[in-house]
């Protein structure tokens, strides 16, 4: 393994950091204790989620119209970290709920939506282990990451409209806008963190993805 | 000596069409599939708790679903065989009516399908269906273009996998959400006799996503091929 | 007409010029590269580097350019359930063929008219190869890309091909021409050459 670089010692230092800062220096909430705090892995996770998704989106348009390679290795590596991120928002979600709502699961719009991004995710990644034929699989890929970008918001829609329409016991919201000072530095920090943990993730990835097609004969040649 | 987009597309359709005709055999699989999922379902609940009436929505939509999903896969596994889909695309024929002219065909197949299952339920499960009849059919369409837009799209890559059948419906069975959802909830509440502005909401949605979705496969499909 | 040069690692750096009234002849071991090289002139495929052109236009950008070329491949490209007749009509549908004789006139020129309303799948694979090649014709191309014509076909249905192949060239067509049968290929070759790992040669 070569030698970190700068960028993943950031991301791993500031993920400790604002950990550290979660755990030691943030106020409990008064409601919902401890675990609270799984606000501070669950929210950025989540919009690390959406932003790989946005990422294999883009590229994927840009893939099309250029027909570059590394394009098409840079979409392959954010959905990787994408659906890594989206499992630990699943993860985080119902471990949140349990101790917080007494169910593990409900079918919150936020959380429904994350899932179905999950779905896209996997029948991304799914599709590109299907084909073997380097170019019709970049091509291809490109065609789903940009028609999933297209769902998200039907998906959205559609959710929103259900509970409009079938009015559930008002949950407690956790993370409302009223938040002290305190755990909202707290939870930008988080934010900040995760991003920086994304784009080494990605790096790396990337890397790999490089020197993986590098080795095979003719992969994309 | 060009051909136009129309021409093309109502041609291929059509060659579809014939074949389907000729054969009949994923029409009959799709459709007896529709039958026995209608009635197995009956027998998956507890009458005495749930009336059929609240049932049959949600019974009708999730069958719409897979024996629309069976018959995709037919559309570009006939073209496979012989490399038929090869004199196609070097023919002068533009890309977008090999898309349009085989999601027409599928459209009517699914709409055929549809005719069989939507009686179906409805006798199976005793709905009064009275008035409702023109909405659900409507509904029924909108769906099935939403469906066929989306299933074909993702039929003509999944037929050049490994894994052909069953990737199909992983890939598309999230996109189908948006279709099946306001389909389900506007039957459900059209058989309720709710008022109509409720159904108004889905029937927008359902709108959206049919001219956005057929548009955008529309445009995307000539971008799976290789130029 | 038709100007076509490197490509994947599969084809090498293949540089071709074929004008009007020539016949290509490429012969080569299986694996050579004959059939992918054809592909890439048919346009099913993109080369890596350099491009196909017909009569200066590009191939996959244009329809019209498309509807003069034909193509021959060695799967027979029939849809099985229809007849011989209307596989061909489809074609001629799909190259915008608007003379109603043209798919009876090019079935009769390779000798199937007579099993032409016959369900292709009933059909021998010889009289299946006549269909195919009534198919590719239908239109009257310029430029035919000929993958194993031959096979399959008895000494009639050969001489009916080298007819065709006479009559393309007499109107100032071009064709590519790739067979194992090096007798049919020699005769009705104007140029031949020979392909291995890719590579291209030209015979003097």
């Amino acid at each position: 393994m070569n030698r970190p670089t700068p960028l993943t010692l950031a991301a791993i230092v500031a993920v400790l950091a604002a950990t550290a800062r979660a755990i030691f220096f943030t106020p409990l909430e008064a409601v919902q204790g401890p675990a609270q705090k799984i606000l501070y892995v669950h929210a950025p996770a989540a919009w690390v989620a959406f932003l790989a998704f946005g990422v294999v989106a883009l590229v994927s348009i840009v893939y099309l119209w250029l027909r570059d390679d590394r394009l098409d290795r840079i979409a392959e590596s954010s959905a990787e970290v994408g659906v890594v991120f989206t499992t630990v928002v699943l993860i985080t979600g119902p471990l949140w709920g349990k101790p917080v709502w007494g169910t593990y699961w409900t079918w919150d719009a936020r959380l429904t939506l994350t899932l179905f991004l999950w779905f896209v995710y996997v029948g991304y990644l799914l599709l590109r282990g299907a084909v073997e034929d380097p170019a019709m699989r970049a091509r291809y890929s490109a065609v789903l990451g940009i028609l999933g970008a297209l769902l998200i918001p039907f998906i959205h829609l559609s959710v929103y409209l259900f509970r409009t329409l079938h009015p559930l016991p008002v949950l407690m919201k956790p993370g409302a806008p009223s938040m002290p000072r305190e755990m909202l530095i707290t939870l930008l920090a988080a934010f900040a963190a995760f991003t920086l943990l994304y784009a080494a993730l990605l790096r790396t990835r990337y890397r790999y993805a490089v020197e993986r097609d590098a080795m095979t004969p003719g992969g994309f040649a | 000596m060009g051909v136009g987009l129309a021409g093309a597309t109502w041609a291929i359709a059509r060659k579809d069409l014939l074949i389907e005709l000729r054969t009949r055999t994923t029409f009959i699989a799709a459709g007896v599939f529709a039958l026995l999922g209608v009635s197995i379902f009956y027998f998956a609940w507890d009458p005495t708790a749930i009336p059929a009436v609240d049932l049959a929505p949600g019974v009708l939509w999730v069958i719409f679903t897979f024996s629309g999903l069976l018959g995709l896969h037919r559309s570009f596994g006939l073209e496979q065989e012989s490399r038929a889909i090869d004199a196609l695309v070097t023919s002068a024929a533009p890309r977008e009516s090999i898309f349009l002219g085989k999601a027409l065909a599928n459209l009517v197949f699914v709409l055929a399908v549809q005719a069989i299952a939507i009686p179906a339920v409805a006798l199976m499960y005793n709905l009064p269906l009275g008035g409702t009849v023109l909405a659900l059919a409507g509904f029924a369409v909108l769906a099935s273009v939403g469906l066929v837009a989306v299933g074909t799209l993702f039929s003509a890559m999944a037929v050049n996998t490994r894994m052909a059948e069953l990737l199909l419906p992983v890939l598309a069975l999230p996109f189908f959400v948006p279709i099946v959802m306001p389909a389900a909830q506007a039957t459900a509440k059209l058989l309720a006799g709710r008022p109509a502005d409720e159904i108004y909401s889905w029937l927008k949605l359902l709108l959206a996503f049919d001219l956005v979705f057929v548009f955008a496969c529309t445009m995307i499909y000539p971008w799976t091929f290789e130029e | 007409m038709c100007r076509a040069f490197g490509a994947r690692t599969i084809v090498d750096g293949v540089d071709l010029l074929v004008g009007p009234a020539e016949c290509l002849a490429i012969f080569g071991p299986n694996g050579a590269g004959k059939t992918t090289l054809l592909r890439l002139l048919a346009g099913l495929l993109r080369p890596t580097a350099g491009a196909i052109t017909i009569g200066g236009e590009k191939l996959s950008r244009s329809p019209l350019a498309r509807s003069r070329v034909g193509i021959i491949s060695h799967h027979h490209m029939l849809y099985e359930a229809l007849t011989g007749r209307e596989n061909v009509q489809f074609a001629a549908q799909m190259h915008g063929v608007e003379d109603s004789n043209a798919v009876s006139r090019s079935l009769e020129r390779m000798g199937a008219l007579e099993f032409a309303d016959v369900p292709v799948r009933a059909l021998s694979r010889g009289m299946q190869q006549r269909v195919t090649i009534a198919r590719a014709l239908v239109h009257d191309p310029d430029v035919l890309l000929a993958d194993e014509p031959y096979t399959a076909l008895d000494e009639a249905g050969t001489r009916a091909v080298a007819a065709r192949f006479s009559a393309i060239r007499g109107s100032g067509g071009s064709i590519v021409l790739v067979t194992h049968n090096a007798e049919e290929g020699s005769a009705a070759a104007t140029r031949t050459a020979r392909m291995e790992n890719g590579r291209f040669f030209e015979a003097a």
